[in-house]
């Protein structure tokens, strides 16, 4: 379990980044984090495996204080997957580069080699296995940085606009593989501005700007929200803005789903279908 | 903020900052050339005070006395090594008149890492890129010089994300030997380069599609003009120079211990 | 005549086993704005590349077939000129600016081509109004969030005035508010100025609604090329994986229940009407 408590956050060069946000992350949870560029979201997250030390307040992953630990123990339990794989590749090989973090922890060669293997296969990276990582394609690359993490098995995974650059067909892809983690028990926090990926997953969401938390909840209900969506310079999912409007005409606000959308226009067209 | 801000430009409006770099630079030269041309503690200290007018009128003080800060520490070390070279190879001279020498050399290191700040810190890279232009310098290492100094916050920036990204699997920069701690930073160098490289080939193709290469004449938004101010500035920094070389050759400048056992 | 004229256009990378894209056959006509899309790897970012001629001359290769742009054979002539007609705007805005400050970057071009100093002056101006970011030609690019750079990499190009602007996935790493702003800016520039636009995104739900021609590759071939509306009515863009604005596929699945909405809605605002009409027809 992470709990932020009353986290301020000032850069070196003076900019204070998080103004006091205060936030329970409970086991086993999906969440997304969500705002502008700028509005702390990265910041925020830094602190869950102890790059970043809270100025004021504190940290505690687990009930361990993030002061009083070292980055490498938290990230043990905290996987942090960056928005750029190009930022960590730098080995000979697949296989070395998804053992990498593996060796650093102290695993026995032994294990190194079954959880490498049991990666590779999870993210269809099997024949890539000896292959040089710059000579992948971005997509790859993307899978290989995934893998490299999923590799030590941490508990709480952390992804940081894992949409970017992706198309629709490998977003669906990711979308499941999230959802079927989450479901073998993983915390996952999604840094995004994605808001039609967001409203596919439906997870509980954080709205951030200007280094505080405006808005926490329900999917259905942050996303649907003016006051927050407008806060933090956010615009509503496609569907909602369809449904904000019909609101006048008897329909439920909160609605992002297309299916729900699709139950719902059916259910005013043909109330004879309920018989 | 560190020593090496005293370097940096700083953007203000005065006076200073809009002199053109040619003149500034000529200015630095003189001093340089006065700053050499002197042994003695009295002008060098002169040399030094006078100048603080001009910090003042820049508005960059705060940045100026942080480099004096700095420079502390070599202008110490200089002073030691000249106390222990004159004391031993000086040829028998008195204990304050090593002290007063080696306090002049200090003092002159002083006077000469200060004049540069100055240039730096009033003068704008893209002006500073605009002379060398004007000069003659060819336009390609006038653009690879602003363009590194444009990346120089991002590279910095990459580089610590690069950083967080590694020790985020583990990795530990502190512990171990010498050679472990030279080694974990392979995981930091070969990211860092693989990204400037690829950085590098965008930036070329942005370049070529803007017309790179278009035309052996390449014009300019700006142009640098040498206004009565410029003018009026080299002729008082050459002014200095004259009147420096006059005193140097005609006055025999007294020594403070000198001054000092006159009057007992 | 189409201001771009692609016959057979087929390209493969040096060193590259089979070609990046083939058999491209395609005519843009002066106005036009176009949405360039598919799968990752389908070959649309290296199409990008040859309208300006990065390919073949940056890139070397093998470049096949025709391709006229502007009345110019691309591979008769160098970059630099054929920059004067084609402007490209790149992914990363941050490896799009040069100079220490924002004018300057805009002017950069013009410098490179020569033009006299009021000239420049004058188009770079211009250029920062167009766009909208005149209040920021003094600051350095590093203070500029990603939607103004993205917003100076295409003011630097509009001041060259060229006939055709290409923008190879520009809101890839904006947020959804700048990724619209953008938008607006684009479609402005197509509207008021009557530029020819190829826009390649992922991001049709925001996107659809400027476009004259949807253009869907799959790989290294075109499969579709038609109004907006009509394309996403395809079967094959659904196998193809393309990811359909949402309120596209709330209208296919009513269609699929019995359920016709009319045209198809290109954006949340005509979902809304086709909805209304529907609604209010019904309680009638």
């Amino acid at each position: 379990m992470i709990e932020v408590e009353d986290v301020y956050f000032t850069y070196p060069n003076g900019v204070e980044a998080l103004k006091g946000v205060s936030l329970k992350i409970y086991d086993g949870e999906f969440v997304a984090i969500m705002g502008q560029n700028g509005a702390g979201k990265t910041t925020l997250v830094k602190h869950f495996n102890g790059l970043l030390k809270p100025t004021r307040g504190r940290v505690l992953v687990d009930g361990v204080d993030t002061r009083h630990t070292t980055v490498a123990s938290l990230a043990r339990k905290v996987g942090f997957v960056f928005q750029n794989p190009d930022h960590q590749l730098f080995s000979e090989t697949v296989e070395e580069e998804i053992s990498f973090a593996l060796r650093n922890f102290g695993f026995d060669e032994n294990v190194i080699r079954e959880r490498v293997e049991w990666a590779l296969n999870l993210l269809d990276l099997a024949q890539y296995r000896k292959a040089s990582p710059f000579m992948l394609s971005g997509g790859e690359r993307k899978r290989v940085a995934l893998a490299s993490v999923l590799a030590w098995d941490p508990d709480i995974l952390v992804l940081d606009e894992p949409t970017i650059g992706q198309d629709s067909y490998q977003k669906e892809k990711l979308r499941q593989f999230i959802l079927q983690l989450n479901q073998q028990g993983k915390t996952v926090i999604m840094v995004t501005h994605d808001i039609e990926f967001v409203a596919e997953c439906e997870p509980k969401v954080i709205l951030m700007a200007n280094g505080r938390i405006v808005a926490e909840g329900d999917a259905k209900d942050v996303l649907t929200d003016p006051e927050a969506i407008s806060a933090a310079s956010l615009i509503f999912p496609e569907i909602a803005q369809v449904f904000l409007r019909l609101n006048d005409l008897g329909f439920p606000r909160k609605v992002i789903s297309v299916y729900e959308a699709k139950r719902l226009i059916l259910e005013r067209l043909r109330p004879v279908m309920r018989l | 903020m560190s020593m090496f801000d005293g370097l940096k430009y700083r953007s203000v409006s005065s006076p200073i900052h809009s002199i053109d770099p040619r003149a500034k630079f000529i200015y630095v030269c003189i001093l340089f050339v006065i700053a050499i041309l002197f042994s003695q503690l009295i002008p060098l200290l002169i040399i030094l005070v006078l100048q603080v007018p001009l910090v003042i009128l820049a508005k960059v003080k705060r940045e100026w006395i942080r480099l004096l800060r700095g420079s502390a520490f070599f202008a110490l070390l200089i002073f030691v090594m000249n106390v222990i070279s004159l004391y031993f190879y000086g040829g028998g001279q008195s204990l304050e008149a090593i002290i007063e020498r080696a306090l002049a050399m200090s003092v002159r290191f002083m006077v000469l890492v200060e004049s540069f700040s100055i240039f730096f810190l009033t003068t704008s890279p893209d002006m500073l890129s605009l002379s060398m232009e004007q000069m003659g310098i060819p336009y390609e290492f006038c653009f690879a010089f602003t363009t590194a100094i444009r990346f120089v916050p991002v590279l910095a920036e990459e580089a610590q994300t690069i950083i967080d990204a590694q020790r985020s699997r583990g990795l530990d920069l502190e512990g171990g030997n010498f050679m472990r701690r030279v080694k974990n930073y392979i995981p930091i160098l070969i990211p860092l380069i693989v990204n400037a490289i690829r950085r590098s080939l965008e930036l070329a193709e942005a370049m070529e599609s803007r017309a790179w290469g278009a035309s052996k004449k390449r014009t300019n938004l700006y142009v640098l003009k040498m206004g009565k101010k410029d003018y009026i500035f080299i002729l008082i920094s050459i002014v200095m120079l004259i009147s420096s070389i006059y005193v140097w050759l005609t006055v025999k400048i007294p020594s403070i211990t000198q001054i000092l056992q006159s009057l007992m | 005549m189409a201001i771009i004229e692609a016959k057979n256009l087929s390209y493969t990378y040096p060193a590259a086993n089979s070609p990046a894209f083939k058999n491209v056959n395609l005519k843009v006509e002066r106005g036009e704005f176009i949405l360039l899309t598919g799968p990752s790897g389908c070959g649309k970012t290296t199409l990008c590349r040859c309208f300006n001629g990065l390919i073949p001359h940056f890139y070397g290769g093998k470049l096949e077939g025709e391709l006229i742009v502007a009345g110019l054979r691309t591979v008769e002539h160098p970059i630099y000129e054929l920059a004067k007609h084609v402007g490209l705007v790149f992914q990363n805005p941050e490896n799009q600016l040069f100079a220490l400050n924002v004018e300057k970057d805009v002017a950069f071009g013009l410098e490179n081509l020569g033009y006299p100093r009021d000239e420049i002056r004058r188009r770079v101006d211009w250029a920062l109004k167009v766009t909208g970011i005149y209040n920021l030609k003094d600051k350095p690019p590093f203070e500029l969030s990603g939607g103004q750079q993205q917003r100076v990499a295409i003011a630097s190009v509009l001041a060259m005035q060229p006939e055709v602007i290409v923008l190879d996935e520009p809101t890839s790493f904006l947020d959804p508010l700048s990724a619209k702003n953008i938008l607006e800016v684009i479609h402005r520039m197509n509207k008021d100025l009557g530029m020819t636009v190829i826009l390649v995104e992922h991001r049709l739900d925001l996107a659809a609604r400027f476009a004259d021609r949807v253009i869907i590759m799959n790989n290294g071939e075109i499969i579709i090329d038609d109004e907006p509306r009509k394309v996403f009515l395809d079967e094959r863009v659904r196998l193809i994986g393309i990811g359909l604005p949402k309120v596209v596929k709330l209208y296919l699945l009513l269609k699929e229940s019995g359920i016709n909405l009319g045209r198809t809605p290109l954006s949340p605002e005509e979902m809304y009407e086709s909805l209304v009409e529907v609604l209010f027809h019904d309680r009638g």
